[in-house]
């Protein structure tokens, strides 16, 4: 098991004296829906990398190129804005052709 | 007066004017506040130095005490030396900052003109509102009389703002019994002389600080919650040297001498009253017209609520035979009011017969010879010429 420091080794009042942290705490564990993007139904308009909470989108040189699974908390918003999604969703189950679906986590 | 550095000079004020009088002299940086009464007058009074530009303080005035409280915590955490004021409702209302404030190891000071709390609604004295917060993280103070209240506020930012401490600090005072009572106070004559007693604000921590950019009040889950309310603790165990420490100081400056108990008449004392607050004044009263009667008795007064001075109580009650505390405030479904609770865990194991007494609430009066009468009851007890029971009521009809 990993030691941490005691009471007497931390900052008082629940400090965090360092900036840009936030990135080493995985809130990916929180997760009980995990969005799945499928690169070949997506048309790169950033609509979901603008509209994630968590800057969990990940993208480079003009395209999504995955989700940040340590971070991303599965709220689902990059799904339901997703453009692709809008029009898609109107089309019977079996038809739809998702660029983001939530799909239950496994575990 | 000739061996003080210092000039004095005695006004007549009242509780809440000798509380914004003092806060006046500290000149704080922040202030923010919602009016409640009985707290009214004092913030009105601090609000009239604003206006006059006596203070250079930055008032904020919100729309509820839950603001408030928010405020000063958002001040304090920027690195400013603030506070707030409030009673009972008030207090009720801020509930979630208070612990906050504490938490987040924020020293501010903060006078509550104890009140009654609802319902039915009551606007006159009693303890319910602080004792709700005693375990809150806030050293408490309670006043006797309006000079009480000038000299704990200024000893209040030094004791907050200790190093060893860092914790934010309540003075009480009786709503209407002490805030809108006149009496005399001797007061620092000059404001430089109170400011040099408090001495320059140096933060701890600002959010202001930009070099140092730091995040407050994150996320604490079960990997270091319980670490950081240890610190808390050690604050609190910390404190006593750290009052001890300011009230000498203060003593040295003024010729105005307090320790975190006040004694009167216990040396000998067979029978020891215990009391918060202005009752304080009307039992050394009593003890006195019990002591005319030939009957060792004396009074204990606890300053210092939180932290509770369990060692001097164990020690000024080491030669009583029984003791009487009087609770102006019930908690419900428990064996004693909040001082006897204290007051039975620090005398646990000694050989003493302890008496609870609820009395005044909501402002009801209480008497000198209300409280000489349970002094005569307490010694008869002594005597075993009458049983009393653990807990029972002065001044309630039946
Ligand atoms: S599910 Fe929520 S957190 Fe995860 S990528 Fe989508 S918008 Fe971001
Ligand atoms: S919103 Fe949908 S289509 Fe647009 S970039 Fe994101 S996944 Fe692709």
């Amino acid at each position: 098991m990993e030691k941490k420091p005691g009471w007497k080794d931390i900052p008082i009042g629940g400090l965090i004296p360092r900036a840009g942290n936030s990135h080493e705490y995985k809130t990916g564990g929180w997760r009980t829906w995990r969005p799945v993007h499928y690169p070949e139904n997506c048309i790169n308009c950033l609509v979901c990398f603008y509209s994630c909470p968590d800057s969990s989108i990940l993208f480079e040189d003009g395209k999504i190129v995955g989700i940040d699974y340590d971070h991303c908390k599965g709220c689902g918003i990059c799904a339901r804005e997703c453009l692709i999604n809008k029009r898609e969703m109107k089309k019977p189950e079996g038809e739809r052709k998702l660029a983001i679906e939530m799909v239950l986590e496994e575990n | 007066m000739a061996d003080r550095k210092i000039r004095q000079v005695k006004l007549s004020l009242t509780g809440n004017e000798a509380g914004a009088f003092a806060l006046k002299q500290a000149n704080p940086d922040v202030a923010a506040v919602f009016p409640i009464t009985p707290q009214t007058e004092l913030m009105h009074a601090f609000s009239a130095y604003v206006a006059d530009g006596a203070v250079n303080t930055e008032m904020v005035y919100v729309e509820s005490e839950h603001s408030a409280m928010s405020a000063t915590v958002g001040a304090a955490a920027a690195g400013a030396r603030a506070f707030t004021a409030t009673s009972a409702n008030g207090l009720a209302l801020m509930w979630e900052i208070v612990y906050i404030a504490a938490s987040l190891r924020l020293p501010i000071v903060m006078p509550v003109i104890n009140r009654a709390l609802s319902g039915p609604i009551n606007i006159h004295c009693d303890h319910s509102d602080t004792m709700g917060a005693r375990d809150a993280g806030w050293i408490q103070i309670f006043c006797e009389n309006s000079q009480e209240v000038y000299d704990s506020l200024l000893c209040a930012f030094r004791i907050g703002e200790n190093k060893k401490v860092l914790l934010p600090v309540m003075v009480t005072l009786d709503g209407f019994i002490i805030s809108h009572t006149t009496e005399v106070v001797e007061t620092i004559e000059r404001d430089e002389d109170a400011r040099a007693f408090i001495g320059p604000y140096e933060p701890w921590i600002s959010l202001l600080d930009v070099d140092n950019p730091v995040t407050m009040g994150p996320l604490d889950l079960q990997d270091y919650y319980f670490e950081h309310k240890r610190q808390q603790v050690e604050a609190m165990t910390n404190a006593p040297a750290v009052i001890d420490e300011v009230f000498a100081a203060y003593g040295e400056l003024t010729g105005r001498r307090y320790e975190r108990v006040e004694k009167y008449r216990t040396d000998d004392a067979e029978v020891v009253l215990m009391s918060l607050g202005s009752t304080a004044g009307t039992a050394k009263e009593a003890v006195d017209v019990l002591r005319d009667e030939g009957l060792a008795v004396g009074h204990l007064k606890v300053r210092t609520f939180r932290p509770f001075p369990f060692d001097l109580v164990r020690e000024a009650l080491s030669g009583a035979k029984v003791v009487g505390v009087l609770d102006r405030s019930i908690s419900f479904g428990a064996q004693y009011g909040p001082l006897c609770t204290e007051v039975m865990a620090a005398v646990h194991g000694k050989d003493v017969e302890i008496r609870n007494f609820i009395y005044g609430l909501g402002g009801r009066d209480i008497f000198v010879e209300q409280i000489a009468e349970t002094g005569r009851s307490l010694y008869d007890l002594m005597r075993g010429k009458k049983d009393l029971p653990p807990q029972s009521y002065i001044g309630l009809r039946e």
